[in-house]
C-alpha cells in the first residue's frame, strides 16, 4: 500500500489546469430558451507532475468524469485553461488538437461499452495507429502484438471480438489501446468500477507496472477510496463541481482537513477490527444540492457538520493551508497557522471541531 | 484485416465467417435459392422459352387459354403467352425493386446519419424528412412523370427513360422511414463510449461514422432495405396502373396483376402467378436480409 515507487518525480508539472469550468446549458419552456446551467465543473484548478498519479475522488455526480473528459477536450470547456505538456488543450484548433491527441489518452469506465462490438481486437488496438501513423500493415501488427504482450493478452486473441472476453481482459484491451501511441498522460476514468474485486487489483497493478515502465502520468478518477490510496501520489477530493481538498495521499488519509474529505474518508472500511471499533463514522444528512442551483456560499454548507455563518454567503477559495495541502474551507482561512499544528490524528478531529 | 503472420491465429477471413454463419440460417438460404431462381427465370428464361409469334387470327383463337402444355401459364385476353410475359416482367420488376431500394436506403442512411451525428443538421434534415412524408405521393409522382417523361424518353428511349424515371421517383419518395430509423439509432450510438474513445484518439467525424456508426446501424438498415424492395415493386405497379409508369404494352409483375384483376373470377391463374412472384421475391429478400443481419453481427456469429 505504501510502496515507494522508483518513478523519478520531476518538479515540472506535465498537466496544469486553471479554472476549468464546464457548464451544460439547460433549455426549457416551449421556446427552448436557455434558462440555466448545470455547473458540472465550476472552476477547478490543479497540477499533475510528470510521472505522478493524481487521484480524483468524490461521490457520484460531483463532476469527476466531466473533469476527465473536459481535460482531453471531449467536451468543449466553458472556461479555463488545460495546459498539457506546454500547450493549452482547451484552445487548440481542431487540427492541432488532433496532432496533440497522441500525448493524452483515456481509459474508460465500462470496458464493455468502450469497445466496438463489431471490431476485432487487433483493429481496436490498432485504431490509434490507423489514425496517427502511416505504417505498413505488418509494422502496425507488430506494434499491436507488442502492446498485447505488454498488457498480458495472448497474441492468439488478435482476431477475436470483444464479446468473447471477460471484463478484466476487455479492460486490458482498453489499456492497450490507450498505450498504442506512447502517451505521456492518461486519464483513467473509473477504470475499475465495472470490474469484479478480484480483477480490480490485477488491472490496477497493470496500470502501475505501465507507469513504472513508461513513466506515465495518470489522472485516476475513482470513487473507490482504498484503491486511490493504493495508486495515487496526491488526491483531490471533489464535491459538487469544485475541489474541496487537494493533498498528498498519506496526509489526506491520515488527517483530512476539509470536513467533506473527513466525512468521505470516514466511510472507508477498516480491515483491522481493533481500529474499526474505534472508528468514528461521520454520517452526513441531506442530499447533494442540484448542480444547476448550487448554494450561494460554500457548496458544502448545506450538509457540513462544522458550518459557520460565513460559509452560507462566501465561497471559499482553494488555498494552501499547509505545505502541499490545498483546502477550500473557511475553517482554515482565518486560523491557517493554528490548524496546522501536528496534533495526534485521533484527537485532531475533535480538536478542530472544538476550536470553532 | 485479419493478418496472421504468426500462424497461431485462425486463418478465417471475415468473409468466410460471414458466409459460414449465413449458411446456418435456413430461411436465408431458402431465400437466396428462391431469389436466384426468380432471377434466372427472368434473365435466362426467354432464351429457353420462346413461343413462336402468332398471327392476329391465331392469337384471337388462343386467347384466354388455361395453363397447358403449349402455354404453361395460359394466355391473356389478347392471346399472348403468359409465361413469356412473366419473364419479361420479372426482369423489369426485380430491377426496379432493387435499384429503387438501393436509392432509398442510400438516401435514408445518408440523411439519417448526418441528422443524427451532426446536431446542427438535425433540425433542418428532419424537417425535410417530415416534409417529404407529408407530400401526397401520387400527385407528386404524377407531376414528376409529366415533367420529365418525354425529355427522358427522347434522350434514352421510352423504356430506359421510363425505368430511370420510375426508379428515381420511387427512391426519392421512400427514403424517409429509413432516415428516421437510422437517425434514432445514430443518436443512441454516438453517446456510446467507443465513439468517445475514438474521438479521444483523434478520429475525424468521417472516420468515426465509417468505422463505428455505420457498421452498427446495419440491422435497421437491413430491415428498411428488405421492406423497401417489396414497397418499390408494388409502387411501380400502382404507377403503371395509373398510366404513369411504363408504356401499356410493357409488362411488369404489378401490371400483370392489375390486368388479371378483371378476369380474376374466370381465370384466377392470371392473378396467382404474378402475385406469387411478387410475394416470393419479398419473402426471400426478407429472409436474406434477416440472415445477413445475423451473419454480420459478431455476437451472433460466435455461437
Amino acid at each position: 500500500m505504501l510502496d515507494a515507487r522508483p518513478v523519478p518525480k520531476s518538479a515540472s508539472p506535465l498537466v496544469q489546469v486553471e479554472g476549468l469550468t464546464m457548464h451544460f446549458p439547460i433549455y426549457s419552456g416551449v421556446l427552448r430558451r436557455h434558462t440555466g446551467d448545470v455547473k458540472a465543473v465550476d472552476g477547478v484548478s490543479f497540477t499533475i507532475n510528470a510521472g505522478e498519479t493524481l487521484g480524483l475522488v468524490g461521490e457520484s455526480g460531483c463532476g469527476k468524469s466531466t473533469v476527465g473528459r473536459a481535460l482531453l477536450r471531449l467536451y468543449e470547456p466553458t472556461a479555463g485553461r488545460v495546459i498539457i505538456d506546454g500547450e493549452d488543450v482547451a484552445s487548440l484548433s481542431p487540427e492541432a488538437l488532433r496532432k496533440k491527441r497522441p500525448t493524452m489518452q483515456m481509459v474508460f469506465q465500462d470496458p464493455q461499452a468502450s469497445l466496438n462490438p463489431r471490431m476485432t481486437l487487433s483493429r481496436i488496438i490498432g485504431e490509434p495507429l490507423d489514425e496517427h501513423t502511416d505504417w505498413a500493415e505488418a509494422k502496425k501488427l507488430d506494434r499491436i502484438h507488442e502492446l498485447m504482450d505488454a498488457v498480458g493478452l495472448n497474441r492468439r486473441f488478435a482476431n477475436r471480438f470483444p464479446h468473447e472476453f471477460s471484463g478484466g481482459q476487455r479492460q486490458r484491451i482498453g489499456i492497450a489501446r490507450a498505450l498504442a501511441l506512447d502517451p505521456k498522460f492518461i486519464v483513467c476514468d473509473e477504470p475499475i468500477a465495472a470490474l469484479d474485486v478480484s480483477i480490480q487489483a490485477q488491472v490496477v497493478n497493470l496500470l502501475e507496472d505501465m507507469q513504472e515502465k513508461l513513466g506515465l502520468t495518470y489522472l485516476f478518477i475513482s470513487h473507490d477510496l482504498s484503491m486511490v490510496r493504493h495508486i495515487a501520489d496526491r488526491v483531490a477530493v471533489m464535491y459538487l463541481g469544485k475541489i474541496a481538498e487537494l493533498s498528498p495521499r498519506d496526509d489526506l488519509y491520515a488527517r483530512p482537513l476539509h470536513p467533506y474529505a473527513e466525512a468521505l474518508l470516514s466511510a472507508v472500511n477498516e480491515p483491522d477490527p481493533a481500529i474499526a471499533a474505534k472508528r468514528r463514522r461521520i454520517i452526513l444528512s441531506g442530499d447533494v444540492p442540484s448542480p444547476a442551483n448550487p448554494p450561494k456560499g460554500c457548496n458544502f454548507c448545506t450538509r457540513c457538520p462544522k458550518v459557520m455563518d460565513i460559509c452560507r454567503t462566501v465561497k471559499p477559495d482553494l488555498a494552501e493551508v499547509e505545505p502541499g495541502r490545498l483546502v477550500a474551507c473557511h475553517l482554515y482561512t482565518n486560523t491557517s497557522a493554528a490548524g496546522s499544528t501536528g496534533a495526534p490524528e485521533a484527537t485532531e478531529r475533535n480538536q478542530q471541531g472544538e476550536t470553532r | 484485416m485479419t493478418d496472421t503472420n504468426l500462424g497461431v491465429a485462425a486463418p478465417e477471413t471475415l468473409r468466410a465467417a460471414v458466409w459460414a454463419q449465413f449458411r446456418k440460417h435456413r430461411g436465408a438460404v431458402f431465400g437466396l435459392v428462391v431469389l436466384g431462381l426468380l432471377i434466372l427465370f427472368s434473365i435466362l428464361g426467354p432464351l429457353v422459352w420462346a413461343p413462336e409469334k402468332l398471327t392476329v387470327v391465331e392469337a384471337l383463337k388462343s386467347k384466354n387459354l388455361g395453363p397447358g402444355m403449349s402455354h404453361p401459364m395460359g394466355t391473356d385476353q389478347l392471346g399472348r403467352d403468359q409465361m413469356q410475359r412473366m419473364m419479361a416482367a420479372g426482369k423489369v420488376s426485380l430491377a426496379v425493386g432493387f435499384v429503387a431500394m438501393i436509392i432509398a436506403v442510400f438516401l435514408g442512411t445518408l440523411i439519417g446519419v448526418l441528422a443524427g451525428y451532426f446536431k446542427r443538421l438535425d433540425g433542418p434534415l428532419m424537417r425535410l424528412t417530415d416534409m417529404f412524408l407529408a407530400l401526397p405521393l401520387i400527385p407528386l409522382l404524377l407531376v414528376m412523370v409529366m415533367l420529365f417523361r418525354d425529355k427522358l424518353s427522347r434522350q434514352l428511349g421510352p423504356e430506359m427513360g421510363a425505368f430511370l424515371l420510375i426508379v428515381f421517383a420511387i427512391g426519392v419518395t421512400s427514403w424517409m422511414h429509413a432516415a428516421r430509423i437510422v437517425r434514432g439509432e445514430v443518436l443512441a450510438l454516438k453517446e456510446r463510449e467507443y465513439v468517445l474513445a475514438s474521438r479521444s484518439i483523434g478520429a475525424t467525424p468521417r472516420r468515426v461514422i465509417l468505422r463505428h456508426i455505420l457498421p452498427n446501424v446495419v440491422s435497421p438498415v437491413m430491415v428498411a432495405a428488405t421492406l423497401g424492395v417489396a414497397e418499390a415493386i408494388i409502387t411501380e405497379s400502382v404507377l403503371s396502373f395509373l398510366g404513369l409508369g411504363f408504356p401499356p404494352d410493357f409488362p411488369t409483375w404489378g401490371r400483370l396483376l392489375y390486368e388479371g384483376l378483371e378476369y380474376m373470377q374466370m381465370y384466377p391463374e392470371r392473378v396467382i402467378f404474378p402475385g406469387l412472384a411478387i410475394s416470393l421475391t419479398v419473402l426471400s429478400v426478407n429472409y436474406i436480409g434477416d440472415g445477413l443481419r445475423d451473419a454480420l453481427d459478431p455476437r451472433i456469429r460466435g455461437r
